[in-house]
């Protein structure tokens, strides 16, 4: 057992220091966990990696990918959680992406994969609705068979950044009949500018814009964007959730997390000494340190099984428990540090006269409390952490 | 022992629940907050007309004479429908320096403009650093012929961009963080040197910073003894912290309720999620915390004449009970929501957030177990 990376692989770790440093965009700074984003933000690194040929890390060489081992790819994801870096967004990179090239045809590869690749086609996910959250299966939006179109109706839901998407991919009931819900559904590519298909924003409890109502009226879509078989597509959805793992513990942001938040206690004051000499406060954050190293390691161990040729497990939804829970408590510990500034409501105090600064407190407190709102999300999202906990006692004890 | 609340006391609780139903819907709250003013004027003279802002007054200076109870059981109605009105800061914070420290002339002045709605105040205490140590002042009183000079910049003031007046605290002699030398004054908002900058709270309030720049203040502004004035702004601030906890198991009380009510209609899985035993138990956790916090919140309340020691010990108390309630509370109501608890959209977010933000005002968890422990 050896936790130390080889030579190889800390020469990578310079390589990709050195990429990041010469290349990534200045201007996006130092953004913390979230920040209003422009599309332009969200795609900037994104193109340059695809011109760099590191943009889709994980997919198979043949379809761009870079040959990484899950080793490499965890450094690769540690050095740009360094600088706080903008990644780019999973809905292509590792979701549909890999679902096209996996069961998707010739025609289908061709078409979509180059826009993943180059950041230059923005995708949504359409899975949930209103009625159809953790419980997925009991969607109802449908797509009927008309001539060589299907003709999609129904109301999605949560769809994230949907308001910039060019492409969404949908799961549709295409057989109503089916004996269980989880049959007689499809996986659907939708153009996003096809007549019908409506996107309204709803603001979340942090003040920002990040998921979208999709209402889906009469919405004509040609065969030829359905993957794979009709009435097949939840085999598909499941194979997206499986695969969407890297990056699921977070630990590696966390960790420039924890590195802020230490900063942010060792200027901030109580009885006159910094707050970081506090051993209450001390205590709480070396005991997220102490849960944060677990997780690593976990995850490492993860990792490695992968690397000997291992399938992902049920394992993942500890990952995905633990590590938002981690990165919910540090958002918590974050607002704590801050204090009384942590009141002030972003939105009504910045940029009213056109400057950038923030004019209320220190500039680290500007975000602590929206951003602690925001992270609520990420035990609901993906699978809420009930459900995860769900799968570790059915898969894996049994129950 | 009694536990009991006396007819007037339910009667002042029916009658102030009904208006709360009444005038805060989610809606027209919603209106208000985002609203240009950012709370509503015509709330504050209905509540003194129905005598609530008098409530903890004497009869002589035209109060109802009630106490501490009463208080608490106001707050407690004002925290079901989230109100922004500065209740806390006016009556229970200038209200209090008032009655307890006030002298003749300046109970006159202020205290029946207090009861009849025609002034609002904002209490200043807190600095960019010093956190929740109210001797820790950079601000400044300083002694002139005439009165007295305030510079300094006070962070986060709630309720100031309503504010005719301020109560504002300031070292007039001593070291920053002496226990001596700190004083509390009544300052006009208008007064010249005063500069404010407004804002909206991420919990639907408004606050200011206040900065001070050579503000004269006359010697009668000053309230109670001058530079020994920490010992009465403990008192007041634990006032207001029982008051901020009947506030906060309002708001407990309501978002349990909600979620309770949500697992109930919501069907997953083909069934309600409330037949979920994992939930089950979180929602009988949480109820478990509510009663611990209104507990906590009788004991802070009922002791706030006691002895100095008990007083802050009690206060402390719930300052760390309620707040580790608000907080659980809070979370499990969202996450129970699944993805509509973190919209804007649903009522059960605005409750977690000003419960989350309940926890900080008037020193945190870990600064009352602190405090808790120095009493031992
Ligand atoms: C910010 C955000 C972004 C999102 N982005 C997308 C997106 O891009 N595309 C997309 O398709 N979806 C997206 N989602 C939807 C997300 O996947 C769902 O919110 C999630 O699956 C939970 O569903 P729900 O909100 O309907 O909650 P519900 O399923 O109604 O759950 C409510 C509560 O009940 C619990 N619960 C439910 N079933 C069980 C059970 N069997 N046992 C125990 N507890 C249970 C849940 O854990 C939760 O606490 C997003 C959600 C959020 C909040
Ligand atoms: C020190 C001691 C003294 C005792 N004294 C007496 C005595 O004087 N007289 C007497 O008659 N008995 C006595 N008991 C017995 C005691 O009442 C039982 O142990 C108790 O009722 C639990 O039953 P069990 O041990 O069979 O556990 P089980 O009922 O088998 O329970 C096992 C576990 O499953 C959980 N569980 C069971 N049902 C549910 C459910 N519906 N939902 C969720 N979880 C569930 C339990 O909480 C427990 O964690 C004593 C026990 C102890 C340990």
């Amino acid at each position: 057992m050896n936790l130390d990376f080889t030579p190889e692989e800390q020469a990578f770790r310079e390589e990709v220091r050195a990429f990041i440093e010469e290349n990534y965009p200045k201007h996006l700074g130092d953004v913390g966990l979230r920040e209003d984003l422009s599309r332009e933000d969200f795609l900037a690194w994104h193109k340059i990696l695809g011109e760099k040929g590191w943009s889709v890390p994980a997919w198979p060489e043949q379809y761009g990918g870079t040959g990484w081992t899950p080793t490499q790819r965890y450094i690769w994801s540690e050095e740009n959680a360094r600088v706080n870096a903008v990644m780019p967004l999973p809905f292509g990179v590792s979701m549909v992406g890999p679902v096209i090239y996996t069961f998707g045809n010739e025609e289908q590869k061709a078409r979509h994969l180059p826009g993943i690749r180059s950041g230059e086609v923005w995708w949504c996910q359409g899975y949930s609705e209103p009625g159809a959250g953790s419980d997925l299966a009991s969607l109802k939006t449908t797509a009927v068979r008309d001539g060589d179109h299907y003709v999609i109706n129904g109301q999605k839901t949560w769809t994230t950044l949907a308001q910039y998407a060019d492409w969404g991919f949908f799961l549709c009931r295409t057989d109503t009949d089916a004996a269980k819900p989880q049959e007689g559904i499809s996986f659907i590519l939708v153009d996003m500018k096809s007549p019908g298909v409506e996107v309204k924003p709803i603001k979340l409890l942090d003040g920002g814009y990040e998921v979208n109502e999709t209402w889906l009226t009469d919405v004509r879509v040609p065969v030829e964007n359905l993957v794979g078989e009709e009435n097949k597509g939840w085999t598909y959805a499941k194979f997206l959730l499986a695969h969407e793992r890297s990056g699921i513990a977070g630990v590696a942001r966390s960790k420039r997390g924890v590195e802020k938040l230490r900063e942010i206690a060792a200027n901030e004051t109580l009885d006159g000494a910094p707050l970081i000499e506090d051993m209450d406060f001390a205590r709480k954050v070396s005991q997220l340190e102490i849960d944060l190293a677990a997780l690593e390691i976990t995850e490492l161990r993860t990792l490695a099984g992968e690397q000997a040729g291992k399938g992902p497990g049920p394992e993942s939804s500890i990952l995905k428990i633990k590590g938002t829970e981690i990165q919910q408590r540090l958002t918590e510990l974050t607002l704590e540090a801050v204090g009384s500034y942590a009141a002030p409501y972003y939105h009504s105090v910045a940029n009213d006269d056109g400057s950038n600064e923030y004019p209320v407190g220190p500039d680290y407190s500007a975000h602590a409390a929206e951003t602690y709102f925001n992270m609520r999300k990420t035990s609901i999202y993906g699978g809420s952490n009930e459900i995860q906990r769900n799968i570790i006692s059915k898969m894996i004890l049994g129950l | 022992m009694d536990f009991n609340f006396t007819e007037e006391q339910d009667m002042v609780r029916d009658g102030l629940s009904r208006l709360v139903r009444e005038l805060y819907d989610w809606e027209t709250r919603r209106k208000a907050i985002e609203s240009e003013a950012g709370w509503r004027p015509e709330i504050w003279a209905q509540l003194a007309e129905l005598g609530i802002l008098g409530m903890p007054f004497s009869e002589e200076v035209g109060g109802f004479g009630g106490g501490a109870i009463d208080r608490m059981i106001v707050m407690e109605e004002f925290g079901k429908g989230l109100v922004v009105e500065p209740f806390v800061p006016t009556v229970v914070c200038a209200g209090g320096f008032l009655k307890h420290a006030g002298s003749e002339a300046q109970r006159e002045e202020h205290l029946s403009a207090i009861i009849d709605g025609s002034r609002v105040f904002a209490f200043a205490y807190a600095e960019p650093r010093g956190r929740y140590d109210y001797a820790d002042l950079e601000t400044t009183a300083k002694k002139d012929s005439d009165g007295y000079v305030l510079n300094g910049h006070k962070a986060v003031v709630i309720g100031a961009p309503w504010a005719s007046h301020l109560v504002v605290t300031a070292r007039t002699g001593g070291d920053r963080r002496d226990r001596e030398g700190v004083s509390v004054f009544i300052v006009d908002k208008s007064a010249d040197g005063i500069v404010t900058r407004d804002y909206e709270t991420v919990d639907g309030r408004r606050a200011s910073e206040v900065y001070f720049e050579n503000v004269s203040v006359p010697a009668d502004a000053l309230i109670g003894e001058e530079g020994a004035a920490l010992p009465l702004i403990e008192q007041v601030t634990d006032e207001a912290i029982a008051a901020h906890c009947a506030e906060a198991c309002g708001a407990m009380k309501v978002a349990h309720a909600m979620t309770l009510e949500y697992s109930k209609q919501r069907k997953q899985f083909g069934v309600p999620i409330g037949k979920f035993q994992v939930l089950q138990h979180r929602m009988v956790d949480m109820y478990t915390a509510y009663e611990t916090a209104v507990s906590l919140t009788y004991l802070a309340t009922i002791k706030l004449d006691a002895g100095e020691k008990e007083r802050k010990r009690a206060a402390s108390s719930a300052k760390v009970g309620v707040g580790q309630s608000a907080r659980f509370i809070g979370q499990e109501a969202v996450q129970i929501h699944g993805g509509n608890g973190v919209t804007d959209e649903y009522a059960i977010g605005h409750y977690f957030k000003r419960l989350t933000i309940f926890e900080n005002e008037f020193g945190n968890v870990d600064h009352h177990l602190k405090r808790h422990v120095s009493l031992a």
